[in-house]
């Protein structure tokens, strides 16, 4: 009898170093070491045998099982991780293969460029006014010290749907209608939107464009708020060293008036194709808003006092992004709108 | 309005600046200097030659062969002007000369004959043909016979110069002159003014003697004199006077013609010479015109005028249009010998429609529109008499033919330093303010804390206490201002919600995929109402610039459309775009049309790309459906969202819904029409356009979180066989209203018509959820209710369980 054991042995460690995978290896299992296997068998057998043998024979049976199951599990650890190293080799992919792509969209440069506008001034305090693109005469002229007869209002350069009614011209109806409406209580509002010209469309015009103007008005506002007002927009929309400069302007509306200029952002100031070699570069129209504008609109002027700024989303786009013609803003070529993707800076 | 540097120092010492410094010193003041013109373009070897001899080319007819002496030799230079002869002498650019053009002059052979240099034009020397006198517009110049051989010609036609050019904006019309423009210079540098010569004697004769004057049109003109000069010689002006108008922008005629430009130029008064004998009569009335009177102007325009043009009329007819032009009938011409010289103010708004209605605008017009100095009507007269006198030989009678009813007194403005420098954010002292009111050569007194300022007459754009600010702050330096940022009670600034929400729909549809358009409001009649939603009556321009810009849009899509065609031309795989803006239907009671902000979107091509993976997919009605459901359910409207089918002209009859929210039409949806498509060169095309305004405006239920539950759902699924007719949103309606309440989910997951189905019908899958937040479900519950589901879909839809 220990003779047949130690060939069952031979027998069974030769089966496990066979097995090639963990299933061959469980049949083994279960072939020998299982409750119909032949170490069971032997096991049960043993009642046969004289008493004084049995323990002796019980312990060796239980010797040779425990010296095969430890062989076996050795192997079947080994056969598992070669399974798993198998499986891992089949699925390894090519990860130089491009991802699938997410399509979006975004917004078109002249709205990028009001939003982030908008958002500058939010953040001083500022709401955001809209108003009709058809307009009164008076709120698109008249309100704004622009009476009859003025030439800047010749029937050349508006788009008239009748005579009182015109396309607006300018943003700045909204600044009279939200003036009128606010009653002599301060305002401090941002005013974008699209504004019409009779202009024949090229590279610098377009019939059709975009304004964005600001208006504070509250007690004892001074020039030197708009300065600093200006000072801010300019670092934040255009970097941190820029510099800004006033010079000054005529507009109807307002009393002084003012250009400014923001030192250039391409070249520091030094001269380049982007400022036409003076290092600065024209940015926006200002003003102290003019007494009569004040008076039109029930403020009084002695006590009041108030700024007002314009400018176009178009040329600041143009400089920021380098557009060479205004046209591209209208035409929609999505080879053109898909460039203004990510983020700057 | 064009400076020359060398003209304007004769009014002000500009202290030798260098005329960019100086250009750039009149910008930071206030008038933009847009230009500082170099009149020599960096010429050098373009010296005066003396043609001695002119001969033939023997090759070339067109051409001749001269000699010429050019100071230091004797030249041979064959030169093609038909003008050119010998005894004139000529501007010569010898060998080595670049000409403003960029052309290089070098030792030539012309046809076998040796060339060495160019006889020139003036408009090679970088004068602009408009300018160059009429004698010498197609040839050579010749120059007065007093020019020396060798010297440069550059000083003899004044081009040793430098010009400012001013882009004046319209308050400025004071800067229209060259006195105007030496008072600001003199303001900015603190140097004080000449005033020109005007010097001559009168005549024995009185000038009342030779001419009656009367104004019947004193509104209109309220100051007229004239000036009578007799025994003139009309010829050339000397090159001195010539050159400084070609230098301001005219171009030289005669000495009498352009003695009257030149003072304008100085003054910025406008004159007219009139040939005294032409006139006939001795008199002058100014009047209105009659209604259909003709006039034949200077530039032999017949013009029909109207009853409110201001006309010059010699008792008998119109000789001059007020203000504008001059008539043809009493021109000063070579054979005059006695002249009328008008100075006037005639009335800015007159003047302008006047010019306005004949498309005429002149030196003079655009000066009086704007507004000249009353102080410097008589001025202007005297100087020019004293021009004749020394140009043209003239006899000036004495006194002056004069009606004056002008008001000449300067406008006061009372303004205290305080408000002043308040109002700047500023502590200028009353010393600074006084020097800069000196310097700009304003009249004032301090007293009482206050300002007392009379502003010149040339200064018609100082009225009130504000133009005194800027005149202060400008002269003081903007540079000056301190930055501050206003001082207030802080109050947080925003978005509106609508402001709010129309942004995340930006962002929504970008992210779905599609990028922000922005395309013209003013469109064709024929694409006006195309496809609009909503039609009212047109808001149409008076004078649009075209057709097809002359109606505002009642619909987005038409437009969008048009950027579709455009990228597809172009190769674009995918078009998928989309709009917000405002469309324009009917009249408000303010007569305003009514504005409505709208949202349109297009898509067009490949909505799938091909991709190495293999899928590909085209566009269609339910992608652009998913988009629109995903924004209803991002606003908060997706439980009241219905699409029903409904027929609009201009797109597919089968694929077309309105998109309803709680039954009211916000917008529609469909594939354009293939014909329209096929129109436009376009494959399958979907476009959407809803009333944005109204969405948003639409009130939303506040958001409230419900809690998640522990319980398990339980899913059943089901496949109907349906009649192929069926909407399956019809089914859809019919199990959630049998579901009951615990019925919590109804998924569409297959849609199966063809082979293996009868005719006529279809097979519809959907997947119920049922769930109770409360607990666990019973079999029994579910089955319960989802008996009921298939029996009000048998009893209402006809259909049948798949088997």
């Amino acid at each position: 009898m220990e003779a047949q054991l130690q060939q069952l042995k031979e027998e069974v460690l030769q089966k496990i170093a066979a097995s090639s995978n963990v299933k061959e290896l469980n049949d083994v299992r279960v072939a020998y070491l299982g409750k119909k296997g032949p170490i069971t068998d032997l096991l049960k057998g043993m009642g046969k045998l004289p008493a004084e043998e049995r323990p002796k024979m019980g312990a060796l049976v239980n010797v040779v099982r425990e010296e095969v199951t430890t062989v076996l599990e050795a192997r079947m650890s080994l056969l598992q991780e070669q399974a798993i190293n198998e499986q891992l080799e089949k699925e390894s992919i090519d990860v130089t293969l491009p991802g699938r792509p997410v399509k979006t969209g975004n917004h078109h440069p002249l709205t990028r460029v009001v939003e982030e506008i908008e958002d500058l001034f939010i953040g001083m305090g500022y709401e955001i006014a809209e108003g009709p693109e058809v307009e009164k005469d008076y709120y698109n002229f008249e309100a704004l010290n622009l009476p009859k007869g003025h030439p800047a209002r010749d029937m050349q350069d508006s788009f008239y749907i009748s005579e009182d009614i015109l396309l607006r011209t300018h943003t700045s109806p909204v600044q009279a209608r939200t003036m009128e409406a606010k009653e002599g209580q301060p305002i401090k509002i941002i005013c974008p939107g699209k504004v019409y010209r009779r202009d024949n469309d090229d590279a610098t015009h377009s019939h059709q464009f975009t304004q964005i103007e600001g208006l504070v008005i509250g007690e004892n506002i001074r020039m030197s708020d708009l300065k600093g007002t200006l000072s801010v927009f300019a670092k934040k929309m255009f970097g941190n060293d820029r510099e800004i400069r006033l010079r000054p302007s005529f507009f109807p509306f307002t009393e002084p008036s003012v250009e400014m200029d923001i030192s250039c952002f391409k070249c520091g100031g030094d001269g380049c194709n982007v400022c036409k070699k003076t290092g600065w570069i024209e940015i926006l129209g200002a003003g102290m808003v003019h007494p009569n504008v004040l008076e039109m609109a029930g403020y009084d002027s002695k006590k009041l006092s108030g700024f007002a700024f314009g400018m176009g989303p178009e040329r600041i786009a143009m400089l920021k992004y380098g557009v060479e013609d205004i046209r591209h803003f209208y035409t929609n070529d999505v080879r053109f709108l898909s460039q203004f993707h990510r983020t700057e800076v | 309005m064009l400076v020359s540097t060398k003209w304007l120092s004769e009014y002000v010492n500009t202290q030798g600046l260098d005329p960019k410094d100086l250009g750039e010193k009149i910008t930071r003041a206030g008038i933009e200097v847009d230009a500082v013109i170099d009149r020599s373009h960096g010429m050098t070897n373009v010296v005066v030659g003396y043609v001695k001899e002119k001969v033939k080319h023997p090759e070339a007819d067109k051409l001749n062969i001269c000699q010429v002496d050019v100071g230091e030799e004797t030249t041979q230079i064959i030169c093609g002007a038909p003008n050119v002869d010998a005894g004139q002498k000529v501007i010569v650019a010898r060998p080595g000369a670049v000409l403003p053009g960029g052309m290089k002059i070098k030792k030539a052979k012309l046809r076998g004959e040796e060339s060495n240099g160019m006889i020139c034009s003036l408009q090679e020397l970088g004068i602009e043909g408009r300018l160059v006198p009429k004698a010498y517009a197609d040839g050579i110049y010749v120059l007065p016979e007093t020019a020396v051989p060798g010297e440069s010609v550059l000083p003899l036609l004044g081009l040793d110069d430098i010009v400012l050019e001013l882009g004046l904006t319209p308050n400025r019309s004071d800067a229209l002159s060259m006195l105007g423009v030496a008072y600001e210079v003199g303001a900015i540098l603190s140097e004080d003014m000449k005033y020109p010569e005007v010097n001559y004697t009168e005549s024995d004769e009185k000038a009342t003697d030779y001419l009656n004057l009367k104004v019947d049109a004193i509104e209109e003109n309220p100051m007229y004199i004239a000036k009578v000069v007799k025994n003139i010689q009309v010829k050339e002006s000397p090159l001195w006077l010539q050159h400084r108008l070609m230098a301001a922008g005219v171009r030289p005629h005669n000495n009498v013609v352009d003695i009257t430009n030149y003072v304008l130029m100085e003054y910025g008064q406008p004159l007219h010479a009139f040939d005294y004998d032409r006139l006939e009569t001795k008199e002058i009335i100014v009047r209105l015109a009659e209604e259909g009177e003709k006039i034949v102007t200077l530039d032999d325009q017949e013009r029909t005028l109207k009853s409110n043009h201001l006309v010059i009329t010699n008792g008998k007819e119109p000789v001059a249009i007020a203000g504008v032009m001059g008539g043809a009938n009493s021109e000063v011409h070579d054979g005059t010998t006695t002249v009328v010289i008008e100075s006037a103010y005639f009335v800015g708004g007159s003047v302008r429609q006047t010019s306005k209605d004949h498309n005429l605008r002149s030196d003079a017009s655009a000066r009086f529109e704007k507004g000249v100095d009353p102080n410097r009507v008589i001025l202007a007269a005297e100087r020019a008499a004293s021009l004749l006198a020394e140009l043209a030989g003239g006899e000036v009678l004495a006194g002056t033919v004069m009606v004056d009813e002008l008001d000449k007194t300067p406008a006061e403005v009372v303004v205290s330093p305080d408000f002043i420098n308040n109002r700047l954010g500023m502590k200028i002292s009353l010393e600074d303010m006084t020097s800069i009111l000196s310097r700009l050569k304003f009249d004032y007194q301090a007293a009482n804390g206050l300002l007392y300022i009379k502003a010149p007459t040339r200064r018609q754009d100082i009225k009130i206490e504000e133009d005194i600010i800027e005149e202060i702050a400008r002269m003081y330096g903007y540079d000056e201002i301190p930055m501050t940022l206003p001082v207030e009670e802080s109050k947080p600034g925003g978005l509106s919600s609508y402001q709010a929400k129309r942004r995340q729909v930006r962002a929504y549809l970008e992210g779905a995929g599609l990028y922000q358009a922005i395309t013209y409001s003013l469109t064709s009649k024929e694409m006006s109402q195309k496809f609009a939603l909503e039609t009212a009556p047109v808001t149409e321009l008076l004078m649009p610039m075209s057709e097809d810009r002359s109606i505002l849009r009642q619909s987005l899509i038409p437009h969008l459309l048009e950027a579709v065609t455009y990228n597809t031309a172009r190769q674009a795989d995918t078009v998928a775009l989309y709009e917000v803006g405002s469309v324009f239907l009917g009249e408000t009671e303010s007569g305003l049309p009514h504005e409505q902000e709208h949202l349109a979107a297009v898509i067009s091509g490949k909505w799938l790309d091909h991709s190495w993976q293999g899928e590909k997919k085209a566009v269609d009605f339910f992608v652009l459906k998913g988009i629109v459901e995903g924004l209803m359910d991002l606003l908060g409207h997706s439980s009241e969202l219905t699409f029903e089918r409904s027929v609009v002209d201009g797109l597919h009859p089968g694929r077309t819904a309105s998109i309803k929210l709680a039954g009211e039409e916000i917008g529609v949806i469909a594939q354009l029409h293939p014909s329209e498509q096929k129109a436009r060169d376009l494959k399958e095309t979907y476009v959407m356009e809803l009333n944005l305004a109204k969405v948003l405006d639409k009130e939303v239920e506040a958001l409230y979180y419900a809690p998640v539950s522990k319980f398990p759902s339980i899913t059943r699924d089901i496949a109907l066989v349906v009649d192929s007719e069926k909407a399956t949103g019809e089914l859809q309606a019919i199990i959630q209203l049998s579901g009951g309440r615990l019925l919590k989910n109804v998924h569409l997951f297959d849609l199966y018509e063809g082979e293996k189905m009868e005719p006529g019908k279809k097979s519809v899958a959907f997947s119920l959820t049922y769930f109770d937040p409360e607990r666990t479900l019973t079999d029994e519950e579910v089955v319960n209710a989802h008996n009921k589901v298939l029996k009000a879909l048998a009893e209402q839809a006809g259909a049948e369980l798949r088997g």
